[in-house]
Protein backbone atom coordinates (compact mmCIF):
# COMPACT_ATOMS: atom_id res chain seq x y z
CA UNK A 1 0.00 0.00 0.00
CA UNK A 2 1.41 3.48 -1.01
CA UNK A 3 1.13 5.91 2.16
CA UNK A 4 1.55 8.78 0.08
CA UNK A 5 -0.87 11.16 -0.59
CA UNK A 6 -2.66 11.90 -4.32
CA UNK A 7 -2.63 15.63 -4.44
CA UNK A 8 0.30 17.52 -4.21
CA UNK A 9 1.76 20.42 -2.51
CA UNK A 10 -0.07 22.45 -5.11
CA UNK A 11 -3.15 21.05 -4.43
CA UNK A 12 -2.78 21.85 -0.56
CA UNK A 13 -1.46 25.08 -1.27
CA UNK A 14 -4.71 25.71 -3.36
CA UNK A 15 -6.72 24.84 -1.09
CA UNK A 16 -5.53 27.00 1.86
CA UNK A 17 -5.74 30.11 -0.40
CA UNK A 18 -9.08 29.02 -1.61
CA UNK A 19 -10.35 28.92 2.03
CA UNK A 20 -8.58 31.84 2.51
CA UNK A 21 -10.56 33.79 -0.38
CA UNK A 22 -14.12 32.05 0.34
CA UNK A 23 -13.95 33.04 4.43
CA UNK A 24 -12.54 36.80 3.35
CA UNK A 25 -15.58 36.45 0.67
CA UNK A 26 -17.98 36.13 3.59
CA UNK A 27 -16.46 37.76 6.42
CA UNK A 28 -16.56 41.15 3.61
CA UNK A 29 -20.61 40.26 3.43
CA UNK A 30 -21.22 39.77 7.38
CA UNK A 31 -22.22 35.69 6.61
CA UNK A 32 -20.79 33.78 10.39
CA UNK A 33 -18.86 31.27 9.88
CA UNK A 34 -20.80 28.24 12.45
CA UNK A 35 -19.92 24.97 13.22
CA UNK A 36 -22.57 22.30 13.03
CA UNK A 37 -22.04 18.73 14.42
CA UNK A 38 -21.08 15.94 11.97
CA UNK A 39 -23.01 12.87 13.47
CA UNK A 40 -26.81 13.55 13.83
CA UNK A 41 -29.61 11.51 15.10
CA UNK A 42 -31.48 12.05 11.94
CA UNK A 43 -30.85 11.76 8.26
CA UNK A 44 -32.02 12.75 5.01
CA UNK A 45 -34.67 10.44 3.27
CA UNK A 46 -33.63 11.24 -0.13
CA UNK A 47 -33.76 7.39 -2.01
CA UNK A 48 -30.63 8.79 -4.07
CA UNK A 49 -28.24 9.26 -1.04
CA UNK A 50 -26.87 6.54 1.05
CA UNK A 51 -26.01 7.77 4.88
CA UNK A 52 -23.43 6.09 6.54
CA UNK A 53 -24.90 5.10 10.14
CA UNK A 54 -22.94 4.55 12.97
CA UNK A 55 -23.53 1.96 15.47
CA UNK A 56 -24.64 3.14 19.07
CA UNK A 57 -22.83 1.11 21.28
CA UNK A 58 -24.42 3.00 24.28
CA UNK A 59 -27.62 2.13 23.68
CA UNK A 60 -26.79 -1.02 21.20
CA UNK A 61 -28.72 0.26 18.86
CA UNK A 62 -27.54 -0.82 15.05
CA UNK A 63 -28.35 2.79 13.59
CA UNK A 64 -27.29 4.73 16.26
CA UNK A 65 -26.37 7.91 14.41
CA UNK A 66 -25.75 9.00 11.06
CA UNK A 67 -22.44 11.09 9.33
CA UNK A 68 -24.38 14.17 8.06
CA UNK A 69 -24.45 14.38 4.31
CA UNK A 70 -24.70 18.04 4.17
CA UNK A 71 -24.98 20.52 7.02
CA UNK A 72 -28.18 21.59 5.90
CA UNK A 73 -30.66 20.25 8.52
CA UNK A 74 -28.65 21.25 11.56
CA UNK A 75 -28.00 24.93 9.59
CA UNK A 76 -31.61 25.72 9.41
CA UNK A 77 -32.41 24.69 13.12
CA UNK A 78 -29.60 28.01 13.69
CA UNK A 79 -31.75 29.45 10.99
CA UNK A 80 -35.07 29.09 12.98
CA UNK A 81 -33.24 30.03 16.06
CA UNK A 82 -32.29 33.40 14.82
CA UNK A 83 -28.63 33.17 13.98
CA UNK A 84 -29.13 35.29 10.36
CA UNK A 85 -26.51 34.55 7.21
CA UNK A 86 -24.54 32.01 8.32
CA UNK A 87 -21.83 29.33 6.14
CA UNK A 88 -20.21 26.52 6.89
CA UNK A 89 -17.31 24.59 5.35
CA UNK A 90 -17.64 20.55 6.58
CA UNK A 91 -16.49 17.40 5.86
CA UNK A 92 -19.58 15.54 4.19
CA UNK A 93 -20.34 12.00 3.22
CA UNK A 94 -22.31 9.66 1.01
CA UNK A 95 -21.67 6.29 0.73
CA UNK A 96 -22.24 4.40 -2.88
CA UNK A 97 -20.46 7.78 -4.84
CA UNK A 98 -16.59 6.77 -5.99
CA UNK A 99 -16.02 7.54 -8.85
CA UNK A 100 -13.33 10.09 -10.90
CA UNK A 101 -15.66 12.99 -9.56
CA UNK A 102 -16.59 11.68 -6.23
CA UNK A 103 -15.38 10.67 -3.07
CA UNK A 104 -17.33 8.96 -0.35
CA UNK A 105 -16.02 11.86 1.95
CA UNK A 106 -16.09 15.06 0.49
CA UNK A 107 -15.52 18.83 1.25
CA UNK A 108 -18.74 21.17 1.61
CA UNK A 109 -19.60 25.09 1.46
CA UNK A 110 -22.86 25.37 2.49
CA UNK A 111 -24.40 28.95 2.83
CA UNK A 112 -27.87 30.67 3.71
CA UNK A 113 -28.83 34.11 2.83
CA UNK A 114 -32.22 35.24 4.74
CA UNK A 115 -34.37 37.56 2.55
CA UNK A 116 -33.07 36.20 -1.07
CA UNK A 117 -34.44 34.96 -4.10
CA UNK A 118 -32.99 32.74 -6.11
CA UNK A 119 -31.63 35.40 -8.14
CA UNK A 120 -30.24 37.18 -5.34
CA UNK A 121 -28.69 33.94 -4.35
CA UNK A 122 -27.19 33.03 -8.57
CA UNK A 123 -25.63 36.92 -8.14
CA UNK A 124 -24.00 36.01 -5.23
CA UNK A 125 -22.58 32.82 -6.67
CA UNK A 126 -21.30 35.18 -9.31
CA UNK A 127 -19.65 36.88 -7.31
CA UNK A 128 -18.02 34.13 -5.19
CA UNK A 129 -16.89 32.26 -8.19
CA UNK A 130 -15.15 35.59 -9.60
CA UNK A 131 -12.50 35.69 -6.92
CA UNK A 132 -12.15 32.08 -6.97
CA UNK A 133 -11.65 31.23 -10.44
CA UNK A 134 -11.97 34.44 -12.01
CA UNK A 135 -14.70 34.13 -13.83
CA UNK A 136 -17.18 35.87 -15.89
CA UNK A 137 -20.64 35.68 -14.35
CA UNK A 138 -22.58 32.39 -15.81
CA UNK A 139 -25.36 32.08 -17.96
CA UNK A 140 -28.69 31.28 -16.47
CA UNK A 141 -30.96 28.85 -18.25
CA UNK A 142 -33.94 27.18 -17.20
CA UNK A 143 -34.54 23.59 -16.74
CA UNK A 144 -36.91 23.41 -19.79
CA UNK A 145 -34.69 26.02 -21.50
CA UNK A 146 -31.56 24.15 -21.88
CA UNK A 147 -33.36 20.56 -22.43
CA UNK A 148 -34.88 22.34 -25.64
CA UNK A 149 -31.85 24.03 -26.77
CA UNK A 150 -29.28 20.92 -26.11
CA UNK A 151 -31.55 17.84 -27.17
CA UNK A 152 -34.71 19.65 -28.30
CA UNK A 153 -36.89 17.62 -25.81
CA UNK A 154 -39.48 19.33 -23.57
CA UNK A 155 -38.45 17.86 -19.67
CA UNK A 156 -42.06 18.75 -18.51
CA UNK A 157 -44.20 17.75 -21.72
CA UNK A 158 -42.67 15.60 -23.41
CA UNK A 159 -44.16 12.56 -22.05
CA UNK A 160 -42.62 9.63 -20.88
CA UNK A 161 -42.87 7.34 -23.95
CA UNK A 162 -40.31 10.24 -25.85
CA UNK A 163 -38.08 10.52 -23.03
CA UNK A 164 -37.27 6.77 -22.92
CA UNK A 165 -37.29 6.49 -26.39
CA UNK A 166 -34.21 9.27 -26.52
CA UNK A 167 -32.52 7.38 -23.18
CA UNK A 168 -32.47 4.41 -24.71
CA UNK A 169 -31.05 5.40 -28.43
CA UNK A 170 -28.00 7.42 -25.74
CA UNK A 171 -27.49 3.89 -24.39
CA UNK A 172 -29.59 3.60 -21.25
CA UNK A 173 -30.54 -0.34 -20.40
CA UNK A 174 -33.04 -1.20 -18.26
CA UNK A 175 -34.23 2.45 -18.95
CA UNK A 176 -38.51 1.16 -18.45
CA UNK A 177 -37.76 0.30 -15.16
CA UNK A 178 -36.63 3.80 -13.86
CA UNK A 179 -39.07 7.06 -12.57
CA UNK A 180 -39.38 9.78 -14.67
CA UNK A 181 -37.11 11.59 -12.56
CA UNK A 182 -34.42 8.87 -13.26
CA UNK A 183 -34.75 9.14 -17.15
CA UNK A 184 -34.65 12.94 -16.84
CA UNK A 185 -31.36 12.79 -14.65
CA UNK A 186 -29.95 10.28 -17.42
CA UNK A 187 -30.65 12.72 -20.49
CA UNK A 188 -29.37 15.52 -18.25
CA UNK A 189 -26.34 14.04 -17.20
CA UNK A 190 -25.37 12.08 -20.32
CA UNK A 191 -26.72 14.53 -23.15
CA UNK A 192 -27.37 18.12 -21.63
CA UNK A 193 -24.59 18.38 -19.05
CA UNK A 194 -21.60 17.49 -21.49
CA UNK A 195 -22.89 20.40 -23.92
CA UNK A 196 -23.18 22.97 -21.61
CA UNK A 197 -19.77 24.38 -22.80
CA UNK A 198 -16.81 26.23 -21.29
CA UNK A 199 -17.47 28.51 -17.84
CA UNK A 200 -20.40 28.87 -15.40
CA UNK A 201 -24.00 28.10 -16.25
CA UNK A 202 -27.21 27.85 -13.72
CA UNK A 203 -29.67 25.90 -14.47
CA UNK A 204 -33.07 26.99 -12.61
CA UNK A 205 -36.43 26.06 -11.79
CA UNK A 206 -36.49 22.35 -11.83
CA UNK A 207 -39.45 19.95 -12.26
CA UNK A 208 -41.03 20.09 -9.24
CA UNK A 209 -40.88 16.34 -8.89
CA UNK A 210 -37.09 16.91 -8.40
CA UNK A 211 -37.37 19.58 -5.50
CA UNK A 212 -35.74 18.21 -2.33
CA UNK A 213 -36.05 20.61 0.05
CA UNK A 214 -36.74 23.98 -2.14
CA UNK A 215 -40.14 25.59 -2.39
CA UNK A 216 -42.40 24.71 -4.96
CA UNK A 217 -44.09 27.77 -7.81
CA UNK A 218 -46.90 27.60 -8.32
CA UNK A 219 -47.69 26.98 -12.19
CA UNK A 220 -48.15 25.29 -15.78
CA UNK A 221 -46.40 23.34 -15.11
CA UNK A 222 -45.17 24.10 -11.17
CA UNK A 223 -41.32 24.45 -10.82
CA UNK A 224 -39.19 24.19 -7.54
CA UNK A 225 -36.95 27.33 -7.14
CA UNK A 226 -33.83 25.47 -7.41
CA UNK A 227 -30.56 26.13 -9.14
CA UNK A 228 -27.63 24.13 -10.09
CA UNK A 229 -24.36 25.25 -10.85
CA UNK A 230 -22.18 23.85 -13.57
CA UNK A 231 -18.66 25.05 -14.37
CA UNK A 232 -17.44 23.38 -17.76
CA UNK A 233 -19.89 20.61 -17.47
CA UNK A 234 -18.11 19.76 -13.88
CA UNK A 235 -21.50 20.07 -11.14
CA UNK A 236 -20.60 22.22 -8.25
CA UNK A 237 -23.59 23.43 -6.19
CA UNK A 238 -26.97 23.30 -5.53
CA UNK A 239 -29.52 25.79 -4.04
CA UNK A 240 -32.94 26.45 -3.28
CA UNK A 241 -35.31 29.25 -2.09
CA UNK A 242 -36.20 27.01 0.97
CA UNK A 243 -38.98 24.91 1.50
CA UNK A 244 -40.81 27.14 4.88
CA UNK A 245 -43.68 24.81 5.35
CA UNK A 246 -43.20 22.17 7.87
CA UNK A 247 -46.39 19.97 7.10
CA UNK A 248 -44.85 19.97 3.06
CA UNK A 249 -41.70 19.28 4.44
CA UNK A 250 -42.93 16.22 6.34
CA UNK A 251 -45.24 15.12 3.29
CA UNK A 252 -42.04 14.93 1.00
CA UNK A 253 -40.20 12.66 3.58
CA UNK A 254 -42.89 10.50 3.85
CA UNK A 255 -43.04 10.04 -0.04
CA UNK A 256 -39.63 9.63 -0.07
CA UNK A 257 -39.71 6.70 2.40
CA UNK A 258 -42.50 4.98 0.90
CA UNK A 259 -40.64 5.19 -2.68
CA UNK A 260 -37.48 3.45 -0.28
CA UNK A 261 -39.97 1.07 0.61
CA UNK A 262 -41.28 0.13 -2.85
CA UNK A 263 -37.84 -0.73 -3.72
CA UNK A 264 -36.68 -2.58 -0.73
CA UNK A 265 -34.20 -0.23 0.36
CA UNK A 266 -33.42 1.26 4.33
CA UNK A 267 -35.78 3.04 5.74
CA UNK A 268 -33.42 5.57 7.36
CA UNK A 269 -34.95 8.03 10.57
CA UNK A 270 -36.49 11.07 9.77
CA UNK A 271 -34.91 14.21 11.39
CA UNK A 272 -37.70 15.18 13.76
CA UNK A 273 -35.63 17.77 14.76
CA UNK A 274 -35.80 19.78 12.01
CA UNK A 275 -39.32 20.04 10.86
CA UNK A 276 -39.93 21.38 14.56
CA UNK A 277 -37.03 24.17 13.44
CA UNK A 278 -39.82 24.68 10.64
CA UNK A 279 -43.02 24.44 12.81
CA UNK A 280 -41.43 27.29 15.08
CA UNK A 281 -40.38 29.35 12.10
CA UNK A 282 -37.81 29.28 9.14
CA UNK A 283 -37.07 33.07 7.62
CA UNK A 284 -37.32 33.69 4.00
CA UNK A 285 -34.07 32.21 3.01
CA UNK A 286 -31.99 30.96 0.02
CA UNK A 287 -28.90 29.10 0.42
CA UNK A 288 -26.32 26.90 -1.90
CA UNK A 289 -24.29 23.99 -1.02
CA UNK A 290 -20.50 24.01 -3.16
CA UNK A 291 -18.41 21.04 -4.00
CA UNK A 292 -14.89 22.80 -2.47
CA UNK A 293 -13.14 19.74 -3.80
CA UNK A 294 -14.85 20.27 -7.49
CA UNK A 295 -13.98 23.52 -7.23
CA UNK A 296 -10.75 22.99 -6.71
CA UNK A 297 -10.01 20.43 -9.62
CA UNK A 298 -11.43 23.60 -11.55
CA UNK A 299 -8.80 26.57 -10.35
CA UNK A 300 -6.11 23.68 -10.41
CA UNK A 301 -7.63 22.45 -14.24
CA UNK A 302 -7.52 18.65 -13.54
CA UNK A 303 -9.92 16.03 -14.21
CA UNK A 304 -10.26 14.15 -11.41
CA UNK A 305 -10.94 14.60 -7.47
CA UNK A 306 -8.43 12.16 -6.64
CA UNK A 307 -5.38 14.99 -7.76
CA UNK A 308 -7.29 17.30 -5.27
CA UNK A 309 -8.09 14.69 -1.76
CA UNK A 310 -4.79 14.15 0.26
CA UNK A 311 -6.22 10.17 0.81
CA UNK A 312 -9.15 9.69 -1.45
CA UNK A 313 -11.20 6.16 -1.53
CA UNK A 314 -8.98 4.79 -4.46
CA UNK A 315 -5.82 5.11 -2.02
CA UNK A 316 -7.32 2.69 0.69
CA UNK A 317 -6.34 -1.11 0.25
CA UNK A 318 -8.71 -3.32 -2.29
CA UNK A 319 -9.77 -0.23 -4.22
CA UNK A 320 -9.07 -0.08 -8.26
CA UNK B 1 -22.77 -17.59 -17.01
CA UNK B 2 -23.14 -15.30 -13.97
CA UNK B 3 -24.20 -12.23 -13.42
CA UNK B 4 -21.84 -9.17 -12.72
CA UNK B 5 -23.40 -6.39 -10.17
CA UNK B 6 -21.96 -2.48 -11.56
CA UNK B 7 -20.01 -2.30 -8.34
CA UNK B 8 -18.13 -5.25 -10.05
CA UNK B 9 -17.36 -3.33 -13.00
CA UNK B 10 -13.89 -2.89 -13.32
CA UNK B 11 -11.61 -2.91 -16.63
CA UNK B 12 -11.61 -6.24 -18.67
CA UNK B 13 -14.43 -7.46 -17.12
CA UNK B 14 -16.25 -9.39 -20.00
CA UNK B 15 -20.23 -8.92 -20.22
CA UNK B 16 -22.58 -10.52 -22.81
CA UNK B 17 -23.97 -7.29 -24.68
CA UNK B 18 -26.62 -7.53 -27.31
CA UNK B 19 -25.72 -11.35 -27.70
CA UNK B 20 -21.84 -10.17 -28.14
CA UNK B 21 -19.06 -10.69 -25.63
CA UNK B 22 -17.64 -7.42 -24.75
CA UNK B 23 -14.70 -6.35 -22.67
CA UNK B 24 -14.95 -2.96 -20.35
CA UNK B 25 -12.34 -0.52 -21.18
CA UNK B 26 -13.80 2.01 -18.95
CA UNK B 27 -16.17 2.06 -16.15
CA UNK B 28 -17.32 5.50 -14.63
CA UNK B 29 -19.97 6.53 -12.02
CA UNK B 30 -21.94 9.50 -13.45
CA UNK B 31 -24.41 10.25 -10.93
CA UNK B 32 -26.02 14.22 -10.13
CA UNK B 33 -25.71 15.47 -7.17
CA UNK B 34 -29.99 14.60 -6.00
CA UNK B 35 -30.34 12.01 -8.55
CA UNK B 36 -30.30 8.43 -10.23
CA UNK B 37 -26.90 6.98 -9.61
CA UNK B 38 -25.48 5.58 -13.19
CA UNK B 39 -22.42 3.82 -14.20
CA UNK B 40 -21.81 4.92 -18.05
CA UNK B 41 -19.48 2.18 -19.75
CA UNK B 42 -17.08 1.73 -22.72
CA UNK B 43 -16.73 -1.55 -24.08
CA UNK B 44 -15.05 -3.31 -27.03
CA UNK B 45 -16.79 -6.14 -28.83
CA UNK B 46 -14.45 -8.58 -28.72
CA UNK B 47 -16.29 -10.22 -31.97
CA UNK B 48 -16.52 -6.65 -34.02
CA UNK B 49 -13.05 -4.71 -32.34
CA UNK B 50 -15.91 -1.96 -31.98
CA UNK B 51 -15.71 0.19 -29.21
CA UNK B 52 -19.33 0.37 -27.50
CA UNK B 53 -21.17 2.48 -24.93
CA UNK B 54 -23.56 1.61 -22.82
CA UNK B 55 -24.86 2.90 -19.57
CA UNK B 56 -26.59 1.08 -17.01
CA UNK B 57 -28.37 2.02 -13.35
CA UNK B 58 -25.83 1.21 -10.60
CA UNK B 59 -26.90 -2.12 -8.89
CA UNK B 60 -27.98 -3.18 -11.74
CA UNK B 61 -26.37 -6.51 -13.08
CA UNK B 62 -25.45 -7.64 -16.46
CA UNK B 63 -24.88 -11.01 -17.84
CA UNK B 64 -21.11 -12.12 -17.86
CA UNK B 65 -19.49 -13.72 -20.91
CA UNK B 66 -17.58 -16.88 -20.88
CA UNK B 67 -14.54 -15.75 -22.49
CA UNK B 68 -10.71 -16.67 -22.30
CA UNK B 69 -7.12 -16.68 -23.58
CA UNK B 70 -5.23 -19.53 -23.91
CA UNK B 71 -2.42 -20.26 -26.30
CA UNK B 72 -3.07 -22.40 -28.77
CA UNK B 73 -0.43 -24.25 -32.04
CA UNK B 74 -1.08 -23.37 -35.09
CA UNK B 75 -1.26 -26.73 -37.32
CA UNK B 76 -2.16 -25.85 -40.76
CA UNK B 77 -5.19 -24.58 -42.45
CA UNK B 78 -7.61 -25.94 -45.55
CA UNK B 79 -8.29 -22.58 -47.03
CA UNK B 80 -11.72 -22.72 -45.30
CA UNK B 81 -10.73 -22.66 -41.44
CA UNK B 82 -7.14 -22.77 -39.38
CA UNK B 83 -6.74 -25.68 -37.18
CA UNK B 84 -4.82 -24.52 -33.81
CA UNK B 85 -3.97 -27.16 -30.97
CA UNK B 86 -3.95 -27.08 -27.18
CA UNK B 87 -0.48 -28.37 -26.53
CA UNK B 88 -0.88 -30.62 -23.44
CA UNK B 89 -4.48 -31.35 -24.43
CA UNK B 90 -4.40 -32.03 -28.19
CA UNK B 91 -7.52 -30.84 -28.28
CA UNK B 92 -8.31 -28.84 -31.38
CA UNK B 93 -9.89 -25.68 -31.96
CA UNK B 94 -10.93 -24.35 -35.79
CA UNK B 95 -11.54 -21.10 -36.47
CA UNK B 96 -12.64 -19.32 -39.97
CA UNK B 97 -11.49 -16.82 -41.82
CA UNK B 98 -13.02 -13.64 -40.53
CA UNK B 99 -12.14 -15.17 -36.91
CA UNK B 100 -8.01 -15.44 -37.86
CA UNK B 101 -8.41 -11.84 -39.81
CA UNK B 102 -5.42 -10.40 -40.28
CA UNK B 103 -3.29 -13.38 -38.00
CA UNK B 104 -3.62 -15.19 -41.65
CA UNK B 105 -0.42 -13.33 -43.32
CA UNK B 106 2.21 -14.49 -40.69
CA UNK B 107 0.65 -17.65 -39.27
CA UNK B 108 3.52 -20.42 -39.63
CA UNK B 109 3.33 -23.99 -38.72
CA UNK B 110 3.68 -24.61 -35.04
CA UNK B 111 3.60 -21.03 -34.13
CA UNK B 112 1.78 -20.76 -30.64
CA UNK B 113 -1.09 -17.91 -30.91
CA UNK B 114 -3.02 -16.49 -28.32
CA UNK B 115 -6.75 -17.72 -29.12
CA UNK B 116 -9.61 -15.34 -27.15
CA UNK B 117 -12.25 -18.31 -26.63
CA UNK B 118 -16.21 -17.47 -26.07
CA UNK B 119 -18.14 -19.95 -24.95
CA UNK B 120 -15.20 -22.47 -26.47
CA UNK B 121 -15.14 -21.04 -29.80
CA UNK B 122 -12.18 -18.93 -31.17
CA UNK B 123 -13.70 -15.61 -31.86
CA UNK B 124 -10.29 -14.15 -32.00
CA UNK B 125 -6.29 -15.16 -33.27
CA UNK B 126 -3.34 -13.12 -32.48
CA UNK B 127 0.26 -14.45 -33.64
CA UNK B 128 3.20 -13.74 -31.85
CA UNK B 129 4.14 -10.00 -31.91
CA UNK B 130 7.23 -11.05 -33.83
CA UNK B 131 7.48 -13.56 -36.41
CA UNK B 132 10.79 -14.97 -38.78
CA UNK B 133 9.39 -15.74 -42.45
CA UNK B 134 10.99 -16.50 -45.61
CA UNK B 135 11.14 -14.17 -48.66
CA UNK B 136 10.15 -16.62 -51.52
CA UNK B 137 9.60 -13.35 -54.20
CA UNK B 138 11.35 -9.90 -54.17
CA UNK B 139 13.10 -8.29 -57.32
CA UNK B 140 16.73 -8.20 -56.52
CA UNK B 141 17.82 -4.70 -54.76
CA UNK B 142 20.84 -2.38 -55.81
CA UNK B 143 23.32 -4.32 -54.27
CA UNK B 144 25.26 -2.44 -51.25
CA UNK B 145 22.24 -0.17 -50.86
CA UNK B 146 22.08 -0.07 -47.26
CA UNK B 147 21.44 3.98 -47.35
CA UNK B 148 18.67 4.91 -49.37
CA UNK B 149 15.80 3.76 -47.01
CA UNK B 150 13.98 3.39 -50.47
CA UNK B 151 11.58 0.27 -50.13
CA UNK B 152 10.54 -2.63 -52.95
CA UNK B 153 7.54 -5.05 -52.19
CA UNK B 154 8.23 -8.76 -51.32
CA UNK B 155 6.21 -11.89 -50.77
CA UNK B 156 7.08 -13.83 -47.76
CA UNK B 157 6.61 -17.39 -47.22
CA UNK B 158 2.85 -17.27 -46.17
CA UNK B 159 1.85 -15.39 -49.31
CA UNK B 160 1.60 -11.90 -47.50
CA UNK B 161 3.10 -8.67 -49.24
CA UNK B 162 5.78 -6.24 -47.27
CA UNK B 163 7.48 -3.48 -47.98
CA UNK B 164 11.21 -4.34 -47.58
CA UNK B 165 14.31 -2.39 -48.10
CA UNK B 166 16.18 -2.72 -51.65
CA UNK B 167 19.12 -5.01 -49.99
CA UNK B 168 16.96 -7.60 -49.03
CA UNK B 169 16.83 -10.89 -51.39
CA UNK B 170 14.61 -13.70 -51.59
CA UNK B 171 15.51 -16.46 -49.19
CA UNK B 172 16.54 -14.33 -47.23
CA UNK B 173 14.52 -14.59 -43.19
CA UNK B 174 13.03 -11.24 -42.49
CA UNK B 175 11.84 -10.10 -38.55
CA UNK B 176 8.31 -8.98 -38.56
CA UNK B 177 6.09 -7.05 -36.13
CA UNK B 178 2.83 -8.39 -36.54
CA UNK B 179 1.54 -5.46 -34.95
CA UNK B 180 1.95 -3.02 -37.86
CA UNK B 181 3.04 -6.06 -40.67
CA UNK B 182 6.54 -3.58 -40.71
CA UNK B 183 9.90 -5.19 -41.41
CA UNK B 184 12.22 -5.04 -38.38
CA UNK B 185 15.08 -6.26 -39.64
CA UNK B 186 16.91 -9.44 -41.65
CA UNK B 187 17.79 -12.66 -39.18
CA UNK B 188 20.29 -14.91 -39.23
CA UNK B 189 19.48 -18.51 -39.00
Amino acid sequence: MNWRPSAGPGAWRARAQLLEVIRGFFKARSVLEVHTPLLAFGTVTDPHIHSIAVPDTVTGTDHGLYLQTSPEFAMKRLLAAGSGPIYQICPAFRDRERGSHHNTEFTLLEWYQPGFSLEDLMDEMDDLLAECLNCEAGKRLSYRQVFYDLIELDPHNAGRPALLRRATALGLVGGGELDDNGILDFLFTHAVQPQLGTGISYIFDYPASQAALSRILKGQPPVARRVEVFSDGLELANGYEELLDAIELRARFEQDLALRAAMGMQQPRVDESLLEALEHGLPECAGFALGIDRLLMRVLGVDTIQQVLSFPDTSMPNQE
Amino acid sequence: MASYSTNEFKNGLKLLIDGDPCSIIDNELVKPGKGQAFNRVRLRNLKTSRVIERTYKSGDSVEGADVMEINLQYLYNDGEQWHFMHEESFEQYPADEGVVGDAKNWLKEQDVCVITLWNGHPISVTPPNFVALEITQTDPGVRGDTASGATKPATVETGAVIKVPLFVDEGEKVKIDTRTGEYVSRVKD
